[in-house]
């Protein structure tokens, strides 16, 4: 009995910690369906929240908002990242060295109020002083990069780390002065890397709402400030709508790359085998 | 083996290094190295890991500052100069080829950044493929090549500029054996046709004795002994090198009798005769080396045989098919390594474990060694 | 990987442009980063504001004397100049936070670590799908899973109707806006920065330690705790610390499941701040918390990152 269970126990333990992990998601896609506001029966099928959703201009508005923020948030942090990466992995020694390194990795960590909080003291005090910048999307986005930017750093550092530093050296070796081995060699092979950095602080910034409360000025609202506006008041099937749409979009984003992965891989190792035998 | 033709003697010193020295922190990697190499030979720096021939030819590539000494390139200073303003191109070990570039990209690499016009890099790039007889391949992309086209590549990804100076670094370590044989010859007859000074670094001596026409013996950041493989090989100036290069003898014993055309040291297997003299005072300490293919051995005593004549008893016995190898253990304990050719089908010797047997070689089959 | 390691006393080059590289991040870095942090004392110090201004500034124009407002610091710890030290609702606020990020990083520990174990030892053509399925929620918005909670935990919710229909309870449990659905919330969320850097620890050990274990004669469960849990004490703590030091200042989800009695220290900020339009003593008060989590911080550097990549 008890080896039944030792064995069992593993995959009884991961099923378990699944469904908590999409409870909540497939709740949302069955009730985004309801008929009625009801939240514990479902009462019939319908698309009335879908309806509502498109028709709730603040939602829409926020949508488009949040679009523009972490569009910006992603490239500025994919080349921010992309630099403290570069810095942190080919530059063994230099001044500050580990006071860059801390403060890089500390927003991984940082409470957002503590980040969100000093921030706003930053931008207000540069507005009395140089009377810029306004509040409103441009110090979002400035307060989403600082949390994109660790998180970009993250994932492109572990990729240069891996690469083969020595076709940098091929490169000078072969005339490239730095900047050119730079975008032409080391550039092309981190770029998985560079992309993956760019939608992690793409959906970081598009998923976030303390600092985006705290940075935003009158009139602009992201997505989620609006659905936390909604959620604090009550209980609302549009935001289950909502969320069905996003799960979608992002498991066949997710997913497609995945498989895309997969295939290239299985792909270039039939290429390599078949050239070892040749 | 190359000849030794190729590089003769009143050729110009073309790369010319004066008093390198490489420190790491504490550490000294390369101590006050001064070579010269001849236009267009192949040049070996030999030696096992830590050495400092890693570092060396690191400072002629350029990627690493000398510490202080210079370099000299036919007649110019590189060594303030960073590696993309060199006329020197490197062959890497790993051979580094770009892997998001198909091959022919990868040879014009070096000559896109010279701004070269299109026509010119065409046809560079596909004489350097037919050269390594890879025109075909020129589409595929690195990964899809076996090791052995790869470092193709990398030759003549290293060739296509033209450099004044060719770098090789560990040629044929990524290969496997046979592969090995076979590359090495590949390698030599192109680098020759292509006419440029190379500088290979190696731990394998066999590689060394077969490409280099001058070999330069490294141990902890020093020159020990340039030479070519033959006079590295009959004449080595040390006990490292006699026995860093194939296998050696060394019987350690005093000086006993110094002419200027010959000399005898008395060891305690016996009195050692050596047909050559040395610089040195009787009564030192000091060593003759022999190889194990110079010294004759039998199971009868031979008659008419001068000096150097021994006795002991067979330990080990290896077949190589071309050689016999013997270990003969002398009665004062010293080990004798001897190998005999298999010049006739029949059985060589009837020696065996166990035997006693008498073993000797004239005196120009040793050399005497001071350290 | 099949390419050899650059040697490693190679010198690095003095390669132009090394100096701009360095200083385009760093200096965002000083800028949006560090500048803030030095601001954030320099409030903390000034007197609230009259309307107009936040906040005033910190010395006197006419007189060019120092005002440095203790008060906003002291008040945080007692209710008076005299009155007894740490019985302010700032220092239940705190205490509360501490222990319910250490609760949630516990809870996170608990199932979050058999769960990287069994993903690790899983057949690896099925790892990376494993992952995937841990990742997919992560990347659809936390708000909206966090506001899901919401409606199953209600009085009228899902669960509550589920439990009463299969007869395990008459009345519903009220669960939402108590601690318990706040550390529901909490763990949900936090659970896969606990998941993934164990897994990255657990999935680089070693095996044939474990299997030595056997061979001594330890059972797998003792082999459990001598071996395989020591061998990933960095993961754990760095885990750990990745979920305690933000969930201190976690705002979001007390606001969203806890109650007014689960007054968490990020609520207390955002109401001195937007609510009370206190900045000085909102600025104190995340100083307060920065000077609560440098401990943690520090032991989160040493366990992740860098110095201990193995």
């Amino acid at each position: 009995m008890t080896r039944w269970l030792g064995r069992h126990f593993g995959k009884g333990w991961l099923l378990l910690v699944y469904a908590f992990l999409y409870a909540p998601l497939l709740f949302m896609i069955v009730f985004s369906f309801n008929s009625t506001r009801q939240d514990a029966v479902f009462t019939g099928f319908s698309l009335r929240w879908y309806e509502a959703l498109l028709a709730d201009t603040k939602i829409v508005n926020g949508f488009f908002v949040s679009l523009k923020v972490a569009l910006t948030t992603g490239v500025l942090s994919a080349v921010l990242g992309t630099f403290a990466a570069f810095v942190l992995v080919r530059y063994r020694r230099f001044w500050g060295r580990t006071v860059f390194s801390g403060m890089v990795n500390a927003p991984l960590v940082m409470p957002e109020v503590i980040i969100g909080l000093s921030l706003l003291l930053l931008m207000v005090g540069a507005q009395n002083v140089f009377g810029w910048p306004q509040r409103g999307m441009l110090t979002i986005v400035l307060g989403h990069t600082l949390m994109g930017m660790a998180y970009a750093m993250v994932v492109v550092q572990s990729r240069l780390l891996e690469m083969d530093r020595r076709i940098e050296e091929a490169a000078m070796d072969l005339g490239a002065r730095p900047h050119q081995v730079f975008f032409l060699v080391t550039l092309p092979n981190i770029a998985p890397a560079v992309l993956a950095a760019f939608l992690l602080s793409f959906t970081l910034s598009f998923d976030d709402v303390v600092i985006s409360e705290f940075l935003s000025g009158p009139g602009v609202n992201t997505l989620p400030q609006v659905i936390f506006g909604y959620a604090r008041r009550g209980i609302n099937p549009t935001i289950y709508a909502a969320a069905t749409i996003l799960i979608a979009v992002v498991t066949v984003v997710i997913v497609s790359y995945a498989l895309w992965v997969a295939r290239n891989t299985r792909r270039r190792e039939r290429e390599i085998a078949a050239a070892t035998r040749a | 083996m190359a000849e030794p033709s190729r590089a003769p003697a009143e050729r110009e010193n073309y790369l010319v290094t004066e008093k390198l020295v490489k420190r790491f922190d504490e550490a000294l990697a390369v101590d006050e190295v001064s070579l010269s190499v001849r236009k267009g030979e192949i040049f070996a720096l030999l030696g096992s890991s830590g050495c400092g021939k890693s570092t060396l030819l690191r400072m002629l590539a350029g990627f690493e500052t000398p510490t202080s000494g210079r370099i000299l390139l036919g007649g110019q200073d590189v060594a303030g100069l960073p590696p993309y303003e060199r006329p020197v191109n490197m062959m890497f070990q790993s051979y580094a080829l770009f892997p998001h570039l198909d091959i022919w990209e990868n040879v014009a690499f070096g000559l896109k950044r010279e701004g070269l016009p299109k026509a010119e890099i065409d046809k560079r790039v596909s004489d350097m493929l037919a050269l390594v007889q890879l025109s075909a391949y020129a589409r595929r992309k690195p990964h899809q090549l076996s090791g052995g086209q790869q470092q193709r590549v990398a030759l003549a990804r290293s060739l296509a500029k033209r450099p004044k100076l060719l770098l090789l670094d560990e040629p044929l370590g990524a290969l496997d054996k046979k592969l090995r044989e076979q590359t090495q010859f590949e390698l030599v007859n192109i680098i020759e046709q292509v006419g440029v000074t190379c500088v290979m670094v190696t731990h394998d001596q066999e590689e060394a004795m077969t490409m280099a026409s001058r070999i330069a013996v490294m141990s902890k950041g020093r020159v020990l002994q340039i030479g070519t493989p033959q006079e590295m090989y009959e004449f080595p100036a040390n006990r490292f090198v006699a026995d860093f290069i194939g296998s050696v003898n060394l019987f350690d014993g005093t000086l006993s009798i110094d002419e200027p055309d010959h000399c005898a040291v008395s060891t305690p297997l016996g009195v050692i005769h050596v047909g050559h003299g040395t610089t040195g005072t009787v009564g030192m300490p000091i060593s003759v080396a022999v190889r194990p293919e110079k010294i004759e051995i039998a199971k009868t005593r031979p008659e008419g045989v001068p000096c150097n004549l021994f006795q002991g008893r067979v330990k080990e016995i290896a077949y190589f098919g071309s050689y016999n190898s013997y270990i003969v253990v002398t009665p004062q304990g010293q080990k004798v390594k001897i190998t005999e050719a298999n010049t006739s089908r029949h059985d060589l010797s009837d020696i065996t474990w166990e035997d006693e047997v008498w073993f000797w070689w004239s005196d120009t089959a040793g050399v005497v060694l001071r350290d | 990987m099949s390419h050899p390691p650059t040697p490693e006393r190679a010198a690095p080059l003095p390669m132009p442009g090394r100096r701009f590289v360095i200083a385009v991040p760093f200096g965002w870095l000083t800028v949006f980063f560090a500048l803030p942090f030095l601001i954030l004392l320099y409030i903390s110090f000034v007197d609230m504001g009259d309307g107009i201004d936040p906040f005033q500034p910190l010395w006197d124009a006419e007189t060019g004397v120092l005002r440095l407002k203790y008060e906003n610091y002291w008040s945080i710890f007692k209710a008076q100049w005299d009155g007894p030290l740490f019985q302010t609702l700032y220092v239940e606020a705190y205490a509360r936070s501490l222990l319910y990020a250490a609760i949630t990083a516990t809870l996170c520990l608990v199932i979050g670590y058999p769960f990287a174990y069994f993903i690790a030892r899983s057949a690896p053509a099925v790892r990376p799908a494993l992952l995937l399925l841990v990742m997919l929620p992560f990347w659809t918005s936390f708000l909206l899973r966090v506001y899901a909670w919401k409606g199953i935990l209600a009085d009228a919710g899902i669960l509550n109707r589920a439990l009463m229909a299969l007869g395990v309870i008459d009345e519903p449990l009220h669960l939402l806006y108590t601690n318990v659905s706040m550390l529901v919330g909490m763990t949900y969320v936090y659970l896969p920065f606990m998941v993934l850097p164990l897994y990255a620890n657990l999935v680089k050990m070693d095996w044939r330690l474990l299997e030595a274990a056997y061979d001594l004669g330890a059972t797998p469960w003792k082999a459990f705790w001598l071996v395989t849990v020591p061998l990933s004490k960095a993961g754990i703590i760095a885990g750990f610390m990745l979920v305690f030091i933000p969930s201190v200042g976690e705002f979001v989800i007390p606001s969203l499941l806890g109650g007014p009695e689960n007054l968490m220290i990020g609520r207390v900020v955002w109401d001195e701040m937007f609510t009370a339009n206190n900045w000085p003593r909102a600025a104190a008060l995340a100083v307060v918390m920065i000077a609560l989590i440098v401990v943690p911080l520090a032991i989160y550097y040493r366990y992740s990152g860098e110095r201990a990549a193995h």
